[in-house]
């Protein structure tokens, strides 16, 4: 190279490895690029990593015994446990409790809070698990069109729709469960219960009825569709109440929904219809979870 | 009661309908609701602004029958549309520039992508607007699942790893936010922001509680820091960011941390109030970590090789400007910090569009060697890439620089913070002049001989809402005193009750 | 400082919680099997609850549901920790749902769950390049 030729002109001309960033790696031929299998060393080499975490696991136990005795200190300048006079009790739970049977018509007054004082939240709480129950059919569903990935499990999977004290038994209970977990959705605003508990109790039944005949045929009894209507149909029923009821709260306009007689089953307003939307949807999705899980489809 | 004053809450149930919709309608009609549906949402946050704004006047919106300390309510001032515009822009802009990728990188499900984007979109508005602590936690967590699903769409390997992590990372955040929620709740019994307020005040001059306040507080500001990747936590961001697909990691890194660090600030200056939060120390924490993040961001977006890496540590170092201002305490400090939300979540989309068509240009590559001349082979993104490196660094013109403006003339009012700051801002500014324009420097040196790839040839039309963020960073850029003067007049409304 | 201590003693029950989500926080950060992590998130989020079930509690009070149409708050609890427990539960198994999901997708793809082997998978993969 001629003296003439300045850093400049042989940058210019791109000549120039501007710095050790630049340097091409070397890399396998595509032919010889296999896919990762692992390495023969792999487990020295997870072995040294797991030595250069000596300080990492250090540092980690300074850090949590540190913060476990901070929390130690907050809960010893909390307000006393079981105290009447916490600050925790002033005039909002006293409204809920007091004002909370005429006003919403339930006679739970935690049914009464989540669902006509505070709904926001717990509008945003069954967005959760919708929201949930698309990340999981994302994942682990197969595409429609595409082979269902087979599922090889380790352990052996007992089937049990042989089992003559199983089966009979489910007969027996799966109902009962049933009716128990229908109760305490359409209870929920007059006793301890509500959408959620129900829910889950609803789908505790389905997922036993899986587990015993198998998910093949529990899919068969319980279609796909169905699932995905139901659910679909208690969230947009529910966005649709509230969109309702919060319109009409924030304008000032007289809402048609009264809270009836406190005590009845038909009474409370919308906390019933809401509480069996909220059942639906926690017992689909339970189920969904499940089904997910364990077959790759509904 | 004016019409425009329920928009808010509209935006917020028809992204929930939406969504539900959405999971009937399958792919095709689910992307023209979302882009549809963000359309509305800039469209009504816009006229939300514009009424509060020519109104000067924020209000209270019941959610439900019941008043503040009672029921739910969202508030909206000047702040929060102008937030939730920007956040709406934002998304539209990632979501349209990204969506060649989307199609190719999205193969299964591509519905539930969609979904996904409305809840994301749904959850950035509540934090917006809410007034009320727990609802906060509640679309935090909708915002994480579905911020999740927007990086694992891909579904690669590395993208399941990447995003196992964030969630990781994410749920120690809610975590920590939640039991901070707890013991806010437990010695001020309220949850509302104005009661709240009162409530912390009382705390605090009485002192009984005062230990357990300052943890509350402290617990909430560590759980949101995790979540939106303040400095020491910041390990989760490159891979999150650099494996996703470019509008997610758009959307990501523009706008749902940010969503984040407005409730932060919510929090700071309507729940906790800031005399409370300087005086709990927790302010000077949030500087030395905000001035660390901007420099070890800095270090180790140079130390990478990958284009995308590259711009995720440069996230880094940006939310830790961000946490700076917060840190400074001032109203100065606080109109920069906002400042530097706008330039950060309008260019950084855009620097992952233009990053993504860079490597397409380059044979999917992302590795600095292989980017070698990539703005010969696809112009456009390069000017783009290169705008908001120049944008990122800080030169007069873009709206990267008027941040820096504010934030350097408010460090003058300090006193023991002015040094630190007046330091940090001007190492971390440096670093990024090393990293942004070596990059863009790489990306126009001369082709290196028997490089075959070209990029393929795109319709202009791709590269539109790219150049939309660039010309809204550029207009602000030139000519910020609306933008200022809009933002001081919001703050202003902010903290009055 | 007594007063602290005393107080700690009679908030056994928040200390216990509290015990219970530094539990879980450690086998977050500690374990490097993926599955315990989830394990770790889903006791560090019981912990919160207990807590904040603790605080609704009020001595010798009843639950919140309005019996004998006695409607004096001074007869009953505190019915705000109760819903808010409610909404963190759902929230809680939700995230477990969706944190399980990719266990098993990572697993199934990689045949591993520990995050060291991991992240040693994916830096090698890069070093790979063109993967």
């Amino acid at each position: 190279m001629n003296k003439k030729d300045t850093f400049l002109r042989r940058w210019l001309r791109g000549e120039v490895e501007f710095s050790a960033l630049l340097a091409e790696p070397v890399y396998p031929t595509p032919e010889e690029a296999v896919p990762y299998e692992p390495k023969e060393n792999k487990h020295v080499a997870i072995r040294t990593l797991r030595r250069s975490r000596t300080g990492y696991r250090a540092a980690v136990t300074v850090l949590c015994i540190v913060f476990a005795l901070f929390m130690l200190l907050v809960i010893g300048n909390l307000p006393q446990y079981g105290a009447a006079d916490a600050p925790t009790v002033n005039e909002v739970p006293q409204r809920y409790v007091e004002q909370g049977m005429e006003e919403t018509g339930a006679v739970n007054s935690v049914a009464g809070m989540i669902l006509d004082y505070r709904a926001f939240d717990t509008l945003g709480e069954s967005f959760v698990l919708f929201t949930a129950t698309c990340a999981v059919t994302l994942l682990m569903c197969a595409a429609p069109g595409k082979k269902k990935e087979e599922h090889v499990f380790e352990a052996e999977v007992v089937r049990y729709d042989n089992d003559p004290i199983v089966r009979t038994v489910c007969k027996l209970v799966i109902p009962i469960i049933l009716m128990f977990g229908i109760y305490v959705v359409l209870n929920g605003h007059i006793s301890p219960g509500g959408g959620f508990s129900g829910g889950a109790i609803m789908a505790s039944a389905l997922i036993i009825y899986a587990i015993v005949w198998g998910e093949d045929k529990a899919s068969r009894t319980i279609p796909k569709k169905a699932i995905s209507l139901i659910t679909l149909c208690a969230l947009a029923f529910y966005a649709c109440s509230k969109t309702y009821s919060f319109f009409t709260g924030a304008n000032h306009i007289h809402s048609i929904i009264s809270p009836g007689t406190p005590g009845r089953i038909f009474s409370a307003g919308l906390i019933l219809p809401l509480n069996v939307a909220v059942g639906f949807v926690v017992c689909c999705t339970m189920y969904s979870f499940y089904m997910y899980f364990r077959r790759g489809e509904l | 009661m004016s019409f425009v004053q329920n928009f808010p809450f509209f935006t917020i149930i028809l992204c929930l309908l939406c969504a539900v919709s959405t999971f009937v309608a399958g792919d095709k009609w689910g992307r023209r609701l979302s882009v549809a549906l963000l359309c509305v949402s800039v469209a009504l946050n816009a006229s939300v602004l514009w009424f509060c704004a020519s109104n000067d006047m924020s209000y209270s919106y019941m959610m439900g029958h019941y008043p503040a300390p009672w029921g739910n309510e969202i508030m909206a001032g000047v702040m929060e549309p102008l937030m939730a515009t920007l956040f709406s822009v934002v998304m539209l802009c990632s979501v349209l520039g990204g969506m060649g990728h989307i199609m190719a990188d999205v193969q299964d499900h591509r519905k539930v992508y969609w979904i996904n984007v409305d809840m994301t979109l749904v959850s950035l508005l509540a934090l917006c607007y809410t007034n009320d602590i727990f609802t906060g936690y509640v679309f935090i967590e909708i915002c994480t699942i579905g911020s999740c699903v927007l990086l694992s769409a891909k579904q690669n390997g590395r993208t399941l790893i990447a995003s196992a992590r964030y969630m990781i990372f994410a749920l120690i955040g809610s975590g920590l936010f939640l039991i901070g929620v707890v013991l806010t709740y437990s010695v001020t019994g309220h949850l509302l922001f104005p009661q709240l307020h009162e409530a912390v005040a009382a705390v605090w001059a009485d002192g009984r509680y005062t230990f357990s306040m300052t943890a509350a507080i402290g617990l909430m500001t560590a759980g949101i820091a995790i979540k939106s990747g303040l400095f020491p936590f910041h390990f989760w961001m490159p891979d999150t960011y650099g494996q996703a697909t470019p509008a997610s990691s758009g959307i990501l890194s523009g706008v749902v941390s940010k969503g984040y660090i407005f409730l932060l600030i919510k929090i700071i200056y309507r729940a906790v109030g800031i005399e409370v939060f300087t005086e709990s120390g927790i302010q000077a924490v949030l500087l030395v970590f905000g001035i660390g993040g901007m420099i070890v961001g800095s270090i180790s977006a140079i130390r990478t090789k990958r284009l995308t890496t590259m711009v995720a540590y440069s996230s880094a170092a940006q939310i830790g400007y961000i946490y700076m201002g917060l840190g400074m305490g001032t109203d100065a400090a606080l109109l920069a910090a906002i400042l530097h939300i706008f330039a950060h979540s309008l260019t950084k989309p855009m620097l992952f569009l233009a990053g993504a068509d860079l490597a397409d240009a380059s044979g999917g590559e992302n590795e600095f060697h292989a980017l070698r001349g990539a703005g010969h082979r696809d112009v456009m993104a390069g000017v783009l890439f290169t705008a908001g490196s120049l944008s990122m660094v800080g030169i007069p013109l873009f709206i990267g620089f008027i941040p820096k403006l504010h934030f350097a003339s408010a460090a003058f009012a300090l006193d023991w913070q002015q040094w630190p700051v007046l330091l940090g801002l001007a190492i971390s500014t440096v670093l990024n002049v090393g990293y942004f324009l070596y990059t863009s420097m790489v990306l126009w040196l001369p082709e290196k001989e028997g490089v075959g790839y070209r990029g393929e040839k795109r319709c202009p039309c791709h590269y539109v809402p790219a150049v939309v963020l660039l010309i809204i960073a550029m207009a602000i850029g030139i000519y910020s005193a609306p933008l200022t003067r809009l933002i001081e007049q919001g703050l202003a409304l902010f903290v009055k009750y | 400082m007594n007063g602290m201590f005393q107080n700690l003693l009679h908030n056994y029950e928040e200390c216990v919680s509290v015990i219970l989500f530094c539990i879980g926080f450690c086998m977050l950060l500690f374990d490097r099997n993926l599955l315990k992590k989830v394990l770790g998130l889903d006791i560090m989020d019981t912990g919160v609850f207990l807590l904040l079930a603790d605080r609704g509690y009020i001595a010798g009070r009843m639950a919140n549901i309005i019996t004998d149409g006695i409607t004096d708050a001074s007869y009953y609890i505190n019915p705000i920790p109760a819903g808010l427990v409610l909404t963190g539960i759902v929230v809680s198994v939700s995230v477990s749902a969706v944190m399980l999901s990719l266990t098993v997708r990572i697993y199934r793809e990689y045949h591993t769950l520990d995050m060291d082997a991991l992240y040693l998978m994916m830096s090698e993969k890069r070093k790979g390049g063109r993967v």
